[in-house]
């Protein structure tokens, strides 16, 4: 077999990713692997991208609507987001909403962060997920019929969203806080179920 | 304790921590980026300097924060080998070792802590530990990022979590890894199979593959490919328990392996023994492969007067540009040849445990 690079010598480095249980391979000759060797050892975003420069390619957009498609705030086509499979600033994730949804979905499964957050948003995010797990237990509790543990639930919810209102958690105490409503807070109820 | 004259103490490269026969190192990763500035892919060389200067004053408050002395460095301020040798330490990628114009990186004193400023995304903040570590990682990882974000604005968004460059990484932001010897699986021709059945799990893995079907030192690296929607415990849970599969696999290949054919391996990991400790001249590929088996032995008690984490220390050193850098000059293939085979003569000598008492 011949090195997939030079096409010239024979082939003795055999590169094998295994993605996502799609297997691709590379042959390289010892001369051109002595050149790609620190791209191809421990490197796993190099495959990682490789996965979503393939997930982007077989999601064809209607072709003039989404290949035109520019983020305000730097410019970024999505045409060249598609290519390379990275985008150009925060803002590209609110331009290229409607977009990136299900390429999202394909890659990560769920469109919801559950990780950590940072402290600046933190008090409020935290009251947000709170209320999100009240008004769960909430309707267990009513399923189950048990109205003397949903009224308990029912009235920590309304201090709840009381200090929501209040503002509590915006500024917080590291400097100057986000402004409400800032870039991706959706209405409520239009977060995606899963 | 053992010093690498010409090359920086690196932690992992030590050895131990649980599961250190099999787990080489641990590696959290996390992907940050400043909200008032374009994401590196259209980053003007000015704004990465101001970056960098923004970091720079970040990396005194990240010395007093107890996690040891931190220093910046700018990828201008290195020569190729000394970035070709952070590559091989596995502390920078290389293309990171490619941006003169806006990379720079920030180390702790043991490189157990390294922080890229401006790579894909401006801040790629990673803790390396020796051994299954990774909730140790993550703890050292998430503290790093509280000093970080106490001076710095980050692109978050409730929903989508960590904005990052990728949508690969969005969310927590979180890669975590561990690098896996597993040359039982490997002999026992179970290796595919089984990490592609890892593949289909949510976990991505890659190895070096040699000549045929063996991976040149019977390496390979997992870690998560989701890091949207689960914590970053339960992501990191996910992945340890994927592992420890993954050694109980490992155990069992080899003590089927050593029972089934004990002269076979004894004579297998001798061999290797004899070779890399009389070798002359010995190419990278050769190195590695021995070098697997060599720790087989260990591990298996066929050598058991020889120090494991000779391993750990040679498969990076005699690398090309760490041996360069131990020479203090550039070689060609063959100088390389000859002192990577004289460099691990002499390791091996020095990692003979002490038969007195
Ligand atoms: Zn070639
Ligand atoms: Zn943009």
């Amino acid at each position: 077999m011949l090195c997939d690079e030079c096409g010239q010598r024979k082939a003795t480095v055999h590169l094998t990713q295994i993605i996502n249980g799609k297997k691709t391979e590379r042959h390289l000759c010892a001369h051109c692997a002595q050149r790609h060797e620190h791209e191809f050892f421990f490197e796993p975003q190099f495959s990682i991208h490789n996965l979503l420069a393939g997930l982007l390619e077989g999601w064809q957009p209607p072709a003039g609507t989404v290949q035109d498609l520019r983020c305000s705030r730097c410019g970024l086509r999505y045409r060249e987001f598609a290519r390379t499979g990275l985008l150009g600033c925060s803002h590209c994730y609110d331009d290229f909403r409607q977009q990136l949804e299900p390429v999202l979905r394909r890659i990560q499964g769920q469109v919801r962060h559950g990780g950590k957050v940072p402290s600046r948003a933190g008090s409020r995010v935290q009251l947000g997920r709170q209320l999100e797990q009240l008004r769960a237990r909430l309707r267990e509790a009513v399923a189950r019929e048990e109205y003397e543990e949903a009224a308990r639930l029912r009235d920590q919810i309304r201090q709840l969203e009381q200090r929501v209102r209040a503002g509590e958690g915006w500024a917080g105490t590291a400097g100057p806080g986000a402004p409400p409503g800032g870039p991706g807070s959706a209405p409520p109820g239009t977060a995606p179920g899963r | 304790m053992t010093a690498n004259p010409g090359v920086q103490r690196v932690r992992w490269m030590e050895g131990g921590g649980p599961a250190a026969d099999l787990v080489l190192s641990s590696r959290i990763r996390l992907a940050r980026n400043l909200e008032d500035y374009p994401f590196p892919t259209l980053l003007g060389p000015e704004q990465g300097q101001e970056i960098i200067r923004l970091m720079e004053g970040v990396t005194e408050h990240l010395s007093a924060a107890g996690l040891g002395r931190f220093t910046l460095l700018r990828m201008a301020d290195l020569s190729p080998l000394d970035r070709r040798v952070l590559v091989e330490q596995h502390l920078i990628s290389p293309q990171h070792a490619r941006n003169a114009a806006t990379g720079a990186v920030i180390l702790n004193d043991d490189r157990s802590i390294s922080i890229m400023v401006n790579e894909e995304d401006h801040l790629r903040i990673q803790c390396l530990l020796g051994g299954l570590q990774l909730h140790e990682a993550w703890a050292v990882a998430t503290r790093v990022d509280d000093v970080i974000e106490a001076h710095v604005r980050y692109a978050f968004d409730d929903e989508r979590g960590y904005l990052t460059t990728c949508p690969t990484n969005l969310g927590t932001g979180i890669r975590a890894s561990v690098m896996v010897h597993l040359p039982g699986l490997v002999l026992a021709r179970q290796a595919g199979r089984l990490l592609s059945q890892l593949g289909k799990v949510g976990m991505v893995v890659r190895g070096l593959y040699g000549e045929g079907t063996e991976a040149l030192g019977n390496v390979f690296q997992v870690s998560n490919q989701i890091t949207l929607g689960p914590s970053e415990e339960e992501l990191i849970d996910n992945l340890i328990g994927f592992t420890r599969q993954l050694l109980d696999q490992e155990r069992s290949a080899r003590e089927r392996l050593y029972r089934e054919n004990e002269d076979g391996v004894k004579d297998r990991v001798m061999r290797a023994y004899g070779l890399l400790t009389n070798a002359w001249t010995i190419s990278s590929e050769e190195a590695i492969r021995l070098l697997s088996d060599l720790r087989l032995g260990i591990d298996l008690n066929v050598l058991s007067h020889v120090r494991p984490e000779v391993f750990n220390e040679l498969i990076v050193l005699t690398r090309p540009a760490c041996l360069q850098k131990l020479a203090g000059k550039e070689l060609d293939a063959r100088e390389r040849d000859l002192l990577r085979a004289r460099l691990i003569r002499e390791r091996i000598a020095a990692a003979l445990r002490k038969t007195t008492q």
